[in-house]
């Protein structure tokens, strides 16, 4: 199975370990992603937040791009690189607002622009609950985990076609798949703050404090995310988090690409773990005690 | 033939944008027409005055008026031709107004359409010959269809009234959702006790035959003379012989069957009486979940039972009723509410309805009328009501207020403070529409005696927080500032659809419904309880929200109506109703296949095949004609020629 890639700027900077370990377990579940060749930033929120048209056309190179590559797939780890290049396809319908945009490109961007998904729900589609459960060599028993989809994986629905808008459960069904209790985390797609983080720092602290005493009323080993940024405000901001609600968490927050590379056997320099700012030692010891503990048994 | 045009302005509402004068003046010219004028309101006393004196002075023998739509005004026209001697039938309508003046604004276009529609209209008189009714008898009982407050009324008015009723209800006993209520607003009555002694009177009273647990299987026949099958779905309980002692239920070991009556706050047994006041009182067992029926084995209520009521072997039984009126009292259900995912979709156990909290509050309710949290047992101490959950919400397709969702939460946070004195009721509203008799006041007191907050705004989110609370996230849209509440339990207040099942007795009933399935009346305004099917009739929350007094209210008026009705010992046919040509019929059988009524046999005659329309059957819907490959079978006052000959007269103008 051949996916064209899309890493989107993060993977080369602050998500290092979301790439590294995204691309090990796909290499491990015989996926290979091309990475798209001379991609560029897809404008992230200072580009749409100025210009939809400058917005579009930063995607619609990447999109031209892999159509011209042949692909009638790309798929890409960040959901808000996922929701420009969406939104994109979506407004190019419109003639007018494709003519500004093909103004600014060098050439007009192709019709024929690929279907465009996130890299775990490509995964999904080709790899079923069963395959997935044969390729585990190291069940996460004994682990009780939370999945945090953020507020942009599966918003606006329409557009996003990822599951309940309110509810998705996709991350809950492969990781129960790999052996871990997983629970109900009702503020799975409420938002973390997002890039509020620089501007307006205070938000970001109640939105993600508010997300982070939940998980840990829960008694979570650790949250499990599928977005860069959210990843950033709830791991490396988690400081901030705890000053505002005077409580300390101590919460891993794992991409679930090393929650799925730790059940496939992958050694933890491929996941990244070192790149975690609240360190997960304490969540890998209980794994490690469980399993000690059932083979023991 | 010597017809006579008029050309109503209904004041501006066609004189605004139709030249009727104009108009009038070119249907002078149409083929036998020797009078046309433009009166200013003719359906008024002076305008149908004009239309007899113009038939003695023309010596008209067929009138057209163009004017609104047929739906309005054609029986009031057709008893003024008829009072100046001519034929009821020699009368035709143009719709000028509903076709045209109310829907464009060129007033050249206008008067050239409107000049068309009346062009068809006279060239259709021209080919119109008199028709003639003819009287058959009514049968003197009613059909209620529903046992909740609505149908419990219009069922004792109309028995009161000298008429026999069946009155047939789905679930194993009368009441409705009345009977779930605990107490009712504004008056803080307790619901059981204002209805309940309708419920006996339903089940006393000699012209009243109950059959509960039963349902309208099917419809034939007309107004006066329908035929009803009712299944009576078999109860497994012969309740001639059962006392309704309950020994059974409380014998029976099954104790994890989900019970709908008390919307499921907490199991029931498999044997079950609905609640204290039920009528009938009366044993139904549940086949889903009998141990004997499901796995064979067990047989606990049959050796307890003092009378040897029970019966496992009992099937569904179909009865037939012939009746001459019927009223549809099928109240409500509840929206799907799951479909919220950010109020938990069902998840969370102390997230309920608000039907759930007045069985938790009702004494005679599974916790004996004490408020506790389903999850725990616990006693609440901060509630939080959230309004339109379910209602005013066009994301989900609903987009309309369901009435009285206002009115019974503040009812509610009234009683649970008497309940429980030291606890915090929160209300989330969007507006409080409370539009009643004391009603205002009321919801006044909610908040001013009983120290309810109040909280303009929409609930966006709850959630567990993980210790045993629920987090509630809102908006305060008058403070302008998010809200968040640490609840111990969340009430909804979920909005109401039709009653499940409403669309398919609606079919059989040959009555419309709208898009959450409410029934329509005849007129919105001025036939409210009737519908477009003769003697049929609907009362209560069917046809769209409604409080209680409102519901018996439309139950009494159904009754009104059908006592009206079949006051008389007869009733005029329709003679707008097909025939065949036997010349040009060949006996295929297509128009005995298409007819939905059942109306159109084939028989035997001198020993030769033929068709028969059965006259007090047809309904002259016309199917039959368009179906008929030879043209053999016509509908009187819309045959082939006349329609041709409309279309002709369009064509050519």
């Amino acid at each position: 199975m051949n996916f064209t890639y899309y890493p989107g700027c993060s993977a080369h900077g602050s998500s290092l370990d979301y790439e590294l370990s995204t691309q090990a377990v796909c290499q491990a579940l015989d996926i290979t992603l091309t990475e798209l060749a001379d991609w560029n930033c897809c404008g992230s929120t200072p580009a749409h937040a100025t210009s939809h048209e400058l917005s579009a056309a930063l995607c619609a190179r990447n999109l031209d791009l892999a159509a011209q590559a042949g692909a009638d797939l790309l798929v890409t780890p960040c959901p808000s690189c996922l929701s420009n290049l969406l939104a994109t396809k979506e407004r190019l319908q419109d003639v007018q607002f494709k003519h500004k945009v093909d103004a600014l490109l060098d050439a007009p961007c192709a019709s024929n622009l690929p279907r465009v998904t996130s890299v775990v729900q490509a995964i999904a589609e080709v790899i079923s609950l069963e395959e997935l459960k044969a390729k585990i060599k190291k069940p996460l028993s004994g682990l009780k985990l939370a999945a945090y989809y953020g507020c942009l994986m599966s918003r606006p629905a329409e557009r996003m076609h990822f599951e309940d808008p309110e509810n998705p459960m996709l991350l809950e069904r492969m990781l129960t798949a790999c052996g871990a209790e997983m629970v109900d985390f009702p503020l799975k797609t409420a938002c973390c703050g997002a890039a509020f983080g620089i501007p307006k720092r205070p938000l970001t602290q109640v939105n993600s404090a508010k997300i982070l005493t939940l998980a840990a009323n829960l008694q979570v080993d650790a949250l499990v995310v599928a977005c860069p940024l959210c990843q950033m405000n709830l791991d490396l901001r988690q400081g901030q988090a705890e000053r505002y609600s005077k409580r300390k968490f101590n919460l891993p927050i794992l991409y679930y690409s090393q929650v799925l590379g730790l059940a496939l056997g992958l050694p933890k320099e491929q996941l990244g773990l070192h790149k975690l700012v609240v360190s997960c030692q304490p969540m890998l010891n209980k794994w490690a005690q469980a399993q000690s503990i059932a083979e023991g048994a | 033939m010597r017809i006579g045009v008029f050309i109503c302005h209904c004041g501006s509402n066609i004189g605004g944008t139709v030249d009727c004068a104009e108009v009038a003046k070119r249907a002078a010219a149409m083929p036998d027409v020797v009078y046309a004028t433009d009166p200013m309101y003719t359906c008024a006393e002076p305008g149908q005055a004009a239309i007899e004196e113009a038939i003695h002075t023309h010596a008209l023998d067929g009138v057209v008026v163009a004017s609104c739509s047929p739906r309005m005004h054609e029986p009031t026209f057709r008893r003024t031709v008829e009072r100046a001697g001519l034929n009821p039938f020699m009368f035709e309508m143009a719709n000028i107004r509903e076709h045209v003046s109310w829907i464009g604004k060129d007033v050249e276009l206008n008067t050239h359409k409107a000049t068309e529609l009346v062009g068809m209209a006279v060239e259709k008189l021209r080919r119109n010959v008199p028709l003639h009714s003819q009287e058959f008898p009514v049968i003197k009982r009613v059909l209620v269809i529903g046992g909740g407050v609505a149908g419990i009324q219009a069922a004792l008015d109309c028995a009161d009234g000298g008429l026999d009723v069946v009155l047939v209800e789905r679930e194993a006993t009368i009441g409705g959702k009345m009977a779930k209520l605990d107490k009712t607003f504004p008056t803080v009555d307790c619901s059981a006790c204002i209805l309940g002694p309708k419920m006996v009177d339903c089940a006393q009273h000699p012209k009243i035959t109950l059959y509960a647990q039963s349902e309208v299987e099917d419809i034939g026949g007309y107004v006066g003379n329908f035929q009803v099958k009712i299944k009576k779905r078999a109860t497994y309980v012969d309740w001639h012989k059962c006392t309704g002692c309950g020994t059974c239920m409380e014998k029976c070991p099954k104790k994890d069957v989900p019970d709908r009556f008390n919307e499921g706050v907490a199991p029931t047994k498999a044997i079950t009486i609905a609640f204290p006041q039920a009528i009938p009182k009366k044993a139904v067992i549940n086949p889903d979940y009998c141990r004997q029926l499901t796995q064979g084995k067990c047989g606990v209520c049959a050796k307890v039972c003092p009378t040897k009521a029970i019966q496992y072997d009992m099937v569904d039984e179909i009865v037939t009723e012939e009746v001459g009126a019927i009223v549809a009292a099928t109240g409500y259900d509840l929206v799907d509410w799951h479909v919220y995912q950010e109020y938990g979709g069902g998840r969370y156990p102390d997230v309920i309805t608000s039907l759930a909290y007045e069985r938790l509050m009702n004494a005679s309710g599974p916790t004996g009328g004490h408020i506790v949290r389903p999850s725990d047992g616990r006693e609440p101490k901060t509630i939080v009501f959230v309004q339109c959950v379910g209602s005013r919400d066009p994301s989900i397709g609903r987009p309309g207020c369901s009435g009285f969702c206002c009115m019974y939460t503040a009812k509610q946070a009234i009683l649970t403070k008497e309940h429980i004195p030291d606890s915090k009721s929160y209300v989330f509203y969007m507006d409080i529409r409370a539009a009643g008799k004391m009603y205002d006041e009321f919801t006044r007191r909610a908040m001013e005696e009983y120290g309810t907050d109040y909280i303009r705004g929409r609930v966006s989110m709850i959630y567990p927080d993980g210790q045993g609370q629920l987090t509630v996230l809102g908006m305060d849209t008058l403070l302008g500032q998010q809200i968040e509440i640490k609840a111990d339990l969340v009430v909804l207040a979920v909005g109401i659809e039709a009653s499940h099942g409403a669309k398919e007795l609606a079919e059989k009933l040959r009555i419309s419904y709208d898009s959450a399935g409410f029934f329509l009346e005849s007129h919105v305004k001025l036939k409210p309880v009737e519908t477009n099917t003769a003697g049929v009739f609907v009362a209560g929350v069917c046809q769209g929200t409604k409080d209680i007094p409102a519901s018996v209210a439309q139950g009494s008026a159904c009754a009104a109506k059908v006592l009206g009705l079949l006051a008389k010992d007869t009733l005029s046919s329709n003679p707008q109703i097909a025939s065949v040509n036997t010349l040009r019929c060949v006996v295929c059988g297509k128009c005995v296949q298409t007819c939905p009524f059942g109306a159109i046999k084939q028989v035997e005659e001198r020993g030769r095949p033929q068709i028969r329309v059965i006259e007090t059957m047809c309904q002259g819907c016309g199917l039959c004609t368009s179906t008929c490959p030879q043209g053999a079978i016509q509908l009187a006052h819309a045959t082939d020629n006349q329609i041709l000959a409309e279309v002709n007269a369009l064509c050519q103008m």
